[in-house]
């Protein structure tokens, strides 16, 4: 049925089409496709504007079909880079990104990036080549079965075996990565049903056709038990997760906190939907969160949480946190409920209807003393930046871009001390202004990401802060930047090792530093000018500012290397495991 | 704590893995698994015996609530349910004690499948204690080998397949 609807979509599709686009579009109507054309027109009639992939000898008919598409195409130079950049585009807009890559190494390429994107709750369409089904299962050239590969790490996957079902997989997959809670669906197409031509007329119906079901009503008497919370609670949090930002519930959450006086904690998904200035936002909760936001979480006597995983780098230990405080979670997954903390109230459904239903329900309550609590934590235990010295900062660096960019940019974050320096200083004012591999922590994701964020963006600012050993991981997509004329501006906070993990070595494992401490880096900044970006390094605090005005001032692609040094730590830090309050105390003192 | 589960899915290709990678990647504890065609050829039944405690069984629920091809998920554990299972079981039946292997099998009324010179092989069919009974009737006479199907379910009245 749904294989069947496709002509008519194709027509709106086409409805203002005029000249060789309605004659093409007319033509394939009329005469029957391929598998691969069948794809290319499926994704033209549902607006894909921009797929990100890599050829190979299995896609080299879908590539053929492409060649004749309107679909912008950003070749990258690593099939993970393609897929964290169909990511990246995924993240900055809420639309599906889309990746190709061939058979074999091309879809277990794939992995890390599918992985990535289905911790995070990301919409992405994976199309891989495969092997011709007549050759499936004999260890044929460049066959690897990522069907059974990609099981765990996708939401749904196909392996399309008979022609005449493709056109209701492309439909209902590409349905799937955005309906409900988002994720990421291959199909992986063999070579021969990409050359096989299709008649409309002979589709292989689904007889059993999934059906997608309107997100369910929230229950009332959830719902009101909610209210009833919110209502007599006299310090609650409001706890802001992925689903915030995909909702885009952020002037509803804005309203509610108005509304009752919540503090706000915002995860790295959800980081922007509640303006990070404003007074009552106390940023990152967890393990790098600020003193002020754990310490506000453990006082509380409400933990709102919407749209959140309870994730264990921002509960720690479930059974000490927010030991004073009911908890409420809503979510559109039921299986999110209790998962990892048992819950009070739970609310499931969609987070825009629950939001504004429970709003209508509300009385304004402020709560002077809670106001005046969460300001005395703040002024108490501010998020200090150490004083420099004769070296840098990276936090200084990174609020220095934040302060240039002025909530205009949208910040792409690798993974390691620079993203929780970012998370902790880079404002952000904007839901998807803010992408990080969170749930994954994939190092390698920022640039591939920036890449799709900018394809996404072309009039925008976009930034890209990294970290010398993040950068390398996929520094080759350098080229991809170059070639498609990107303005990504780069920041790469260089300390020489891996940072993250030579803190716990520090404070963990007796300062052995096993394998952490890179003892050659090639120079960032001739590799970045080799690639054809504008390149520089600053290394006195004083140079900052001026060299973050270039970078961000100047025209194209540019690359601005910070060295700072070796042992500057993220803090505050509570160890894994901890409950809230469990600061970790180095020599130093921290912050 | 023990559930019986039945599971309702699309019979599409693949539809097994993603149930059985399901449960090793969460880590579940299943203690059988039977999947097989219901009325309707096109959708697949397949019951599974879980245990663990109690939070652990109701996310085993609603993950398996969460499977694009899962139609829907019935927890019979509390539904006295009809259920069932079959065994083969081949014992040894030398000399002696071959007659008194025989013996036991009538008296547990089991069906013989095959018969060789040494050894016997019944069919179980029955409740999963019919089952039980028969393993450890003949146990003593040494069981050779077996195979069992696992449980299979159904709620009472049987529910439709592709109910609401």
């Amino acid at each position: 049925m749904k294989a069947k609807s496709k002509p008519s979509e194709k027509k709106s599709a086409a409805g203002a089409a005029r000249g060789p686009e309605r004659a093409r579009q007319t033509r394939a109507r009329a005469v029957p496709r391929n598998g691969a054309q069948t794809i290319i027109d499926f994704l033209e009639s549902v607006g894909v504007e921009v797929i990100f992939g890599y050829p190979g000898g299995a896609v080299i008919p879908l590539y053929d079909a492409l060649y004749d598409s309107k679909i912008k195409h950003v070749l990258a130079r690593h099939e993970q880079g393609a897929i964290h950049a169909a990511d990246g585009y995924a993240r900055s807009t809420g639309k599906p990104g889309v990746v190709f890559a061939t058979s074999g190494p091309g879809a277990t390429n794939l992995v890390t990036g599918l992985a990535t994107a289905h911790m995070d709750s990301v919409p992405v369409l994976a199309i891989t080549g495969q092997v011709s089904t007549t050759s499936l299962g004999s260890d044929s050239f460049q066959e690897a079965d990522i069907y059974g590969i990609s099981i765990p790490i996708t939401k749904y996957n196909y392996l399309v075996k008979d022609p005449r079902s493709l056109p209701g997989i492309l439909a209902e997959a590409y349905r799937l990565t955005a309906y409900g809670r988002p994720g990421p669906v291959l199909i992986d197409v063999p070579k021969d049903i990409q050359t096989t031509l299709i008649d409309p007329g002979n589709l292989l119906p689904d007889s059993v056709p999934l059906r997608f079901e309107p997100t369910p009503t929230p229950d009332l008497r959830a719902l009101e038990a909610m209210v009833e919370a919110i209502s007599i609670s006299q310090r609650p949090v409001l706890y802001l997760g992925g689903g915030a930002t995909i909702t885009n519930t952020g002037d509803d959450i804005v309203k509610l906190v108005e509304k009752a006086d919540m503090a706000v904690v915002a995860t790295l998904q959800a980081k922007g939907v509640f303006p990070d200035n404003h007074p009552l936002c106390l940023g990152l909760p967890g393990m790098h969160g600020s003193k002020y936001a754990n310490l506000a979480i453990s006082e509380s006597d409400l933990i709102l949480g919407l749209g959140v995983r309870f994730d264990d780098r921002v509960v720690g230990n479930v059974r000490r946190f927010a030991p004073l405080a009911r908890v409420v979670h809503v979510d559109i997954d039921p299986a999110e409920i209790g998962k990892r903390l048992p819950v009070d109230v739970a609310v499931i459904g969609d987070l825009g209807e629950v939001l504004s239903l429970a709003l209508k329900r509300l009385k304004d309550n402020r709560r002077p003393a809670w106001r005046e609590r969460v300001a005395d934590l703040r002024a108490s235990f501010p998020m200090a930046i150490p004083v420099a010295g004769k070296e840098i900062r990276p936090q200084a660096a990174i609020k220095a871009l934040s302060d240039r960019c002025g909530g205009k940019a949208i910040l792409v974050t690798d993974v390691g001390q620079h993203q929780m320096w970012s998370a902790q200083y880079f404002e952000a004012d904007k839901p998807r202004h803010f992408l990080s591999s969170g749930g994954l922590g994939t190092m390698g994701f920022g640039l591939p990401a920036a890449i799709g964020a900018q394809m996404a963006n072309p009039g925008k600012l976009v930034c890209l802060v990294t970290g010398d050993g993040s950068f390398q991981m996929n520094v080759q997509e350098l080229a991809t930047v170059t070639q498609m004329g990107l303005p990504i501006k780069i920041m790469l906070i260089n300390n020489g090792c891996l940072g993250m993990v030579r803190q716990w070595q520090q404070f963990f494992f007796n300062r052995r530093y096993s394998q952490t401490l890179f003892d050659y880096n090639p120079d960032f900044v001739e590799l970045a000018r080799v690639y054809g970006l504008k390149a520089e390094r600053v290394e006195s605090p004083g140079k900052v500012a001026g060299a973050v005005e270039r970078l961000v001032g100047g025209k194209g692609a540019a690359f601005l290397e910070v060295r700072v040094p070796r042992d500057e730590n993220v803090l505050p830090m509570i160890p894994a495991g901890m409950g809230q309050t469990d600061f970790f105390e180095t020599e130093e003192g921290g912050n | 704590m023990k559930k019986i589960l039945s599971i309702m899915v699309r019979n599409r290709p693949g539809v097994l893995s993603h149930v059985a990678g399901l449960v090793t990647r969460r880590g579940y504890n299943v203690e059988s698994i039977a999947a097989g065609p219901t009325e309707n050829n096109e959708i697949t039944r397949i019951n599974l015996v879980v245990s663990g405690d109690g939070p652990i069984l109701e996310q085993v629920v609603k993950q398996f609530r969460k499977l694009v091809d899962v139609i829907r998920v019935d927890d019979l554990t509390n539904d006295e349910p009809v259920t069932g299972e079959l065994a083969l079981i081949t014992v040894r039946a030398e000399g002696l004690r071959r007659a008194e292997a025989l013996n036991v099998i009538n008296l547990l009324g089991l069906k013989l499948s095959d018969i060789k010179e040494d050894s016997l092989t019944v069919l179980v069919a029955g409740t999963a204690i019919n089952v039980d009974m028969a393993v450890n009737g003949l146990k003593p006479y040494g069981i050779l080998a077996m195979a069992r199907t696992g449980l299979v379910a159904l709620s009472r009245p049987p529910a439709p397949s592709q109910g609401s």
